[in-house]
């Protein structure tokens, strides 16, 4: 892991309790990220993912663990102490129809973070967002306009402005395309790392899309029901996947091109329910490597090759 | 991959409006579309394609005094070789069609099972319905039926309800339910797409298997050409409620050429071109714009505004579709020059 990392993450978790059940949502996750770096988090429905990147900003509290931005300790700041911070980090949503408010133009979505913090006049933060507005590519006039006025990859560009009027240095987007018809998503992904690499950003880049993740990130973790399976360098995750669930995950991706070969590895089963999470390894119940051991202790992340870790027993897969 | 035969589902000239506030729309536009006897076809387009409302044209579920086949012809070989136009039967005769000769498998599990009845009800449904079977012999062959769709427990699970399924037994469930009359027309729209990949992965190979076994035509309605590639004999590319490419799943994704189609595969990120794109500093191949508004459809090729062959001649007039070759056609004036 890094040197100085700028985001450090120390043993993470996150429970819930539901009709007296106990849901561990997140487990022992800790990861850092350099500044500058763009780092992936995958995994499916109920791995957690975005559970982690909220709780990174403290959107939702953690239960446990750590969480170091630039040196500051954030689970024990004041909400006052927070919200100073805050300006620093910003959050990119999924859905660009359900987050930006139909009653307000996109100037005032645009200008509304610049008002809490009480940044600059009003004419200033007008200023700001039609700055973001030019950096999104959309025409400044757009902020007279109301969210319904454009389609959904011209809201998910609003969405990205808007985080971008407070000069954050650290993103967390969650699923920023997914909601996207495949031409636009291109065109949001390109835009999103141009801005990331103009303005040096400092990125976690949620995804259940591996290929999407390839593309703008530098390191990916790879998560399962709450758990890291695997952390590499993008291009050593993908030629080189380590875990038998990255392994799988990565099979599972249907191939728009006929050449592919079709020897897919097709999972057994289901994601088991976080009521009840399997003993030991948790995806030993779907893994095709499995050994009994594996229903023993939780394995732990150990380095495999630089930068690439894995928390598997087996050593003998190839 | 087999040679198509006869078709069992042939749709000639289909147009399909919606009545709104601002005036009527046209959401399918003159489309031609075959399904051969043991063929998968798969329709694949952007939102606002018009696939989904061909689908639902053919099962006749348009919401009524709002959508409505507007011309056209969708003639179906239901089971006992007889061929209708299903454009014109009535609702009960619909519904004798329904869930007997047609299967339908939607992309929500949840809103399309009943979450009051038990899944082996619901699988029962269609064959109490359409053969009269009695209760009891309909939920033995319902169980046999959630055997067949891989789903382990079955006399178990039978006993369940939707919401004690996941995601993917419940699609499980569906295609049961969908298969239950032995369908010779299996509808498929956006089956997978509410599905993690592991399980989308799962269901496609049980769909390949249950169209293999049981010699069914599939129309399956898609936005991922991954899925096509996976599934689908035959492709047909949509674009603003028309087809604009069509042809053999592997012939057209080799060698596409209408420049949408080119587009949509290049803005795809792939796996493994992404390290080889961000090592030599290149972006994905995006289509520039936005997919037009039914309601504000260009003139010429709707393509055209988007379009990086797009010229004079292409406003002209709506482009045909031409023969690139005896199974391939093309919706471009430029066709020979795409791709090339």
């Amino acid at each position: 892991m890094t040197a100085t990392p700028f985001i450090s993450v120390r043993d993470l978790a996150k429970h819930y309790v539901s009709r007296g059940t106990r849901l561990n949502i997140l487990e022992g996750i800790s990861f850092d990220i350099a500044k500058g770096e763009v780092v992936g988090l995958v995994g499916e429905s109920g791995s957690g993912k975005t559970t982690i990147g909220r709780s990174v900003l403290r959107l939702v509290e953690p239960s446990a663990g750590s969480v170091k931005f630039d040196g500051t300790e954030l689970t024990t700041l004041s909400s006052a102490q927070m919200r100073r911070t805050r300006p620093r980090m910003q959050y990119i949503f999924q859905d660009p129809f359900a987050s930006l408010s139909p009653r307000m133009t996109i100037g005032e979505i645009l200008t509304e973070g610049l008002k809490i913090q009480g940044i600059g006049t009003r004419r200033q933060r007008v200023d700001r967002a039609r700055a973001a507005l030019e950096q999104v590519d959309l025409p400044a006039d757009a902020i007279h306009r109301y969210a319904h006025e454009f389609s959904g990859g011209q809201r998910q560009r609003i969405g990205i402005a808007r985080a971008l009027t407070l000069a954050p240095e650290f993103l967390v987007a969650d699923e920023p395309v997914s909601a996207l018809d495949v031409s636009i998503q291109a065109q949001v992904i390109n835009l999103l790392r141009d801005l990331q690499q103009r303005l040096g950003l400092t990125m976690l880049f949620i995804s259940h899309d591996l290929a999407v993740v390839e593309y703008i990130c530098d390191r990916v973790i790879v998560l399962y029901l709450g758990r890291i399976m695997e952390i590499a360098p993008s291009a050593d995750l993908y030629a080189r996947p380590q875990h038998p669930y990255t392994r799988a995950l990565l099979s599972a991706i249907p191939s728009p091109d006929p050449d592919a070969p079709r020897n897919r590895q097709i999972l057994k089963g289901d994601i088991p329910s976080l009521a009840n999470p399997p003993s030991g390894c948790v995806f030993r119940t779907r893994c095709p490597n499995a050994l009994e051991a594996c229903a023993g202790v939780a394995p732990q992340l150990r380095q495999v090759a630089p930068g690439h870790y894995k928390a598997c027993i087996r050593d003998d897969l190839n | 991959m087999n040679a198509p035969t006869e078709p069992i589902l042939d749709i000639r000239g289909l147009r399909t409006v919606f009545r709104t506030r601002g005036g009527e729309i046209t959401a399918v536009n003159g489309i031609d579309l075959t399904v051969g006897a043991g063929e998968t076809v798969a329709l694949v387009g952007e939102s606002g394609s018009g696939k989904s409302v061909t689908s639902l044209s053919v099962m006749r579920l348009l919401t009524r005094n709002i959508g409505s086949i507007a011309a056209g012809s969708i003639h179906f070989r239901s089971k006992d070789g007889r061929s209708r136009d299903l454009a014109v039967l009535d609702e009960q005769q619909m519904r004798q069609i329904r869930g007997d000769d047609i299967g339908m498998v939607f992309q929500e599990p949840m809103s399309s099972l009943n979450p009051v009845f038990t899944i082996g009800d619901q699988i029962s449904e269609p064959l109490r319905v359409h053969r009269n079977a009695a209760r009891k012999s309909a939920m033995e062959a319902a169980i046999t039926l959630l055997e067949q769709v891989g789903i382990p427990d079955a006399r178990r699970r039978a006993g369940q309800y939707p919401h004690e399924l996941s995601g993917g037994m419940r699609q499980r469930a569906t295609i049961a339910m969908a298969l239950a009359c032995d369908p010779t027309l299996l509808i498929a729209d956006e089956p997978t797409t509410a599905l993690d990949v592991t399980i989308q992965a799962q269901i496609l190979d049980l769909l390949l298997k249950l169209q293999r076994e049981r010699g069914m035509g599939v129309l399956f309605v898609t936005h991922n050409l991954g899925v096509v590639a996976e599934i689908a004999h035959r492709v047909a590319v949509m674009y603003a409620g028309r087809i604009v490419e069509q042809g053999p799943v592997a012939e057209v994704f080799r060698n596409p050429r209408h420049p949408y189609t080119l587009g949509l595969l290049a803005s795809m990120p792939k796996l493994g071109e992404a390290t080889r794109l961000k090592q030599d500093g290149q972006k994905l191949a995006a289509i520039p714009g936005v997919v037009p508004s039914l309601a504000n459809m260009p003139g010429g090729c709707a393509f055209s505004p988007r379009c990086r062959f797009a010229i004079g001649a292409c406003q002209a007039g709506v482009p045909m579709l031409e023969s690139v070759d005896a199974v391939h056609q093309s919706r471009c004036i430029r066709w020979q020059e795409v791709g090339q």
